[in-house]
């Protein structure tokens, strides 16, 4: 709770807020063998049959004396600056200060630094009169915080002792604060998720007010940086087209069979033994950074595939093509489609796969016309889920299809696809304030709308069919 | 042969010394029993006594599962079914089976009914189809009842109709032995009726074996019982006799309702 000793300035105080949530962790210790202590004696001395277990008195009284303390701890960490601050401002030493601008912020700033202990001595003269003041300060609001706050955790516990009787409902109560937690903690990633859709909503409000909707749906022309002479155009169906192509089309041709015909293998062909190896391995390759998949897509795919090309004597082979990056995207997607077909073909009852056998059918016969067939509609939700993910998908495309936008179905040619354009777009030097960057924004809504939409429609479909069979 | 000779000059299937393990564990132990062709045989004994393992080794359901082994000697029409020259494939058309909860495929009753004969090649035509599961379906009592809507999903039927769904699948690829593990028990008392009456109706033009717990139904359907206990087979003999005069001390507690 003290720090700066050893400074010339070593009687401050700071208010160092880790050190004191140790130490009202450590005071709600002390409340917790209080509270448990005091709930067993009241209980022998009245020898009355306590309502909760006496562990749950002592963690009643440590959450009242730990949480009070804990919200003032944070607010008070949040606020005490500022009004540091303000109390520098309005000492003598502060009037000379420079009228608002950088100057008077790097000031300010190197005068705390000394006052608290961080540097030791000013690196600009002018800061030097305002060292005091400000190691004043500190000193003053860091005592009042810590006292408030032991005030606040001391009153939170005795309060709560006092409450303590055998018939007190300790376990009730404690159960309502960890029902609370938990909802907050749910709380924080929903949140969050409607923070992110909002600042998109106002990004993209703001780039809309530039370009029109209409041309970012359906312009066929990309060219967010053109010189001067020609206007911007923002027209995004070649990069819509180049998504589609690679993370759809291209992808999905080569994660769908594969996926599928793993699956099948796995569930119905290996032994045991070997699910036991090749599944936790598949599940691994999950694992891989894209960025990874990215190397290989532009240093090993791309040039071979466009040797290839000039072999048949394909015209535009790049060596940045969206065969390479829909290859490589399709096998990063394999583990994903074979984990979820396993998944459908194994909540086919095996009541269904035994009367096909029953009925004279080959193990081949069941799988083609019963298993998969009864699989196929939880089949199709992995198979949106991982379109979903294939067209959000950034490493890959960005490092191996390159970023020239395409209008193309020449699948060795280079395209682009929305997310490596919000890449391009977002890197270096940007204003935050012009079309091109703001187009980023309301590039990334329209995938989020679209991915929103796909995993919908594949859960609502998963969902309609795990009911099928319960 | 009448079907009162309690010895079957013609057997069906026979089985001889019959020994089932799974992994470590025996379930059935030398069972040998004749299965007559224009008879129904019922299986009776309390539950995991192992009569439904024996049932599906009669039509080697029991290889689906990794640790089961049968040694022994199983017979259809004389030929070894665990032999190597056998197909197990042909074995299954020949020896259809009805399981305990009805199990129809997530496809249209038609493709349901016409799903063995099209994967043994039965029906050259769509025209020979169509009579084959118009056939299965009178003959399993559900075509006044479906003729309508045959492009329905099998599994929209209700329990009993789709038991008697399961029955014309089995009956469509025209095998020789039927089996039914325990075709009633997930059926309320109407449809075990009508199943019992379709049982009645079948006999003759298939040998068929169930299993079943219910001895009444033992009694109503079949004119042989085999009473299994603990992985043997106690006594075997006429319905009527296993009923009103079990030679056997086990049986006659199990039929009285002392276990089971």
């Amino acid at each position: 709770m003290t720090g700066g000793s050893g400074q010339d300035n070593g009687d401050t105080v700071t208010f160092n807020a880790a050190a004191l949530l140790l130490l009202i962790a450590g005071l709600a210790l002390i409340g917790w063998l209080a509270g448990r202590a005091r709930s067993l004696m009241l209980a022998g001395r009245a020898h009355a049959k306590l309502h909760s277990r006496p562990q749950y008195h002592g963690w009643y009284v440590a959450l009242w004396l730990f949480a009070p303390a804990a919200i003032f701890l944070a607010v008070w960490s949040a606020v005490s600056p500022g009004l540091i601050t303000n109390s520098v401002l309005a000492s003598e030493a502060a009037q000379g200060l420079p009228a608002f601008g950088f100057e008077r912020g790097a000031i300010l700033s190197d005068a705390r630094n000394v006052a608290q202990g961080a540097q030791a001595a000013v690196r600009i003269p002018a800061a030097a009169p305002l060292v005091q003041p400000y190691a004043d300060a500190t000193h003053f609001y860091a005592w009042i915080g810590i006292a408030a706050m032991l005030a606040l955790a001391l009153a939170g516990g005795l309060y709560a002792f006092t409450r303590i009787r055998p018939d007190f409902r300790a376990r009730t109560r404690v159960e309502k604060i960890v029902m609370a937690v938990l909802l907050l903690a749910s709380l924080v990633a929903i949140l969050t998720t409607f923070g992110i859709v909002l600042s998109l909503l106002f990004e993209s409000i703001r780039f809309f007010r530039l370009v029109s909707p209409a041309e970012l749906l359906f312009g066929t022309t990309w060219a967010p940086t053109s010189g001067a002479p020609q206007p911007d155009t923002f027209g995004g169906i070649p990069l819509f087209w180049g998504t589609v192509l690679i993370g759809a089309i291209i992808a999905m041709i080569v994660a769908i069979p594969i996926g599928m015909m793993t699956a099948v293998y796995l569930t119905q062909y290996a032994a045991p033994r070997v699910r036991r190896w090749v599944k936790p391995l598949l599940e691994i390759l999950a694992g891989v950074p894209t960025v990874v998949y990215g190397y290989f897509a532009a240093l090993t795919v791309a040039p071979a595939l466009r040797e290839f090309a000039v072999m048949l004597g394909i015209p535009n082979a790049s060596t940045e093509s969206a065969l390479a990056a829909g290859i490589v995207m399709g096998v990063m997607i394999i583990p994903f489609v074979s984990s979820m077909a396993d998944d459908s073909i194994n909540a086919v009852p095996q009541a269904m796969r035994d009367g096909s056998l029953a009925l004279g059918a080959t193990p081949n016969e069941t799988i083609r016309q019963v298993l998969i067939p009864a699989a196929l509609p939880g089949v199709m939700g992995g198979i949106l889920l991982a379109v979903s993910r294939a067209i959000g998908e950034t490493m890959i495309v960005v490092m191996a299809a390159g970023l020239s936008a395409n209008l193309t179905a020449n699948p060795f040619a280079s395209v682009t696809t929305v997310t490596a354009q919000i890449v391009k777009l977002l890197t270096g030097d940007q204003e935050f304030d012009s079309a091109k960057t703001l187009a980023a924004f309301a590039l990334g809504l329209v995938l989020f709308i679209v991915t929103l939409l796909l995993n919908i429609v594949a859960l609502r479909i998963v969902k309609k069919y795990r009911e099928a069979y319960e | 042969m009448t079907q009162d000779d309690l010895t079957i000059a013609d057997p069906k299937m026979t089985a001889k010394g019959v020994d089932v393990f799974y992994g470590q564990k025996q379930a059935i132990n030398d069972v040998s029993i004749d299965v007559g062709t224009d008879l129904v045989t019922a299986f009776i004994g309390p539950s995991g006594c192992g009569k439904s393992t024996f049932l599906r080794s009669l039509n080697r359901m029991n290889d689906t599962v990794a640790s089961a082994r049968v040694t022994g000697t199983i017979l259809l029409d004389g030929e070894d079914i665990y032999a190597p020259s056998m197909d197990v494939v042909q074995l299954r058309a020949r020896v259809g089976m009805v399981f305990q909860k009805p199990n129809p495929f997530p496809k249209s009753i038609y493709d349901n009914v016409g799903y063995g004969p099209r994967i043994h090649g039965l029906a050259p035509s769509k025209a020979d189809l169509d009579v084959i599961v118009e056939r299965a379906l009178v003959r399993a009592g559900l075509w006044d009842e479906v003729k309508d809507r045959l492009g329905e999903s099998g599994t929209a039927l209700s329990g009993g109709q789709q038991q008697r769904l399961c029955i014309a699948r089995a009956i469509a690829v025209d095998p020789e032995v039927i089996l039914m593990d325990e075709p009633c028990s997930a059926l309320d008392p109407i449809a075990t009726a009508k199943i019992e009456e379709l049982i009645h109706e079948l006999r003759g033009k298939y040998a068929i074996v169930i299993v079943t717990h219910n001895m009444q139904q033992a009694a109503r359907v079949s004119q042989r019982t085999a009473f299994f206990h603990l992985g043997t087979l106690v006594e075997y003999g006429r319905t009527t006799d296993i009923f009103t005069n079990p030679k056997q001390e086990r049986t006659k507690d199990y039929i009285t309702g002392r276990y089971g």
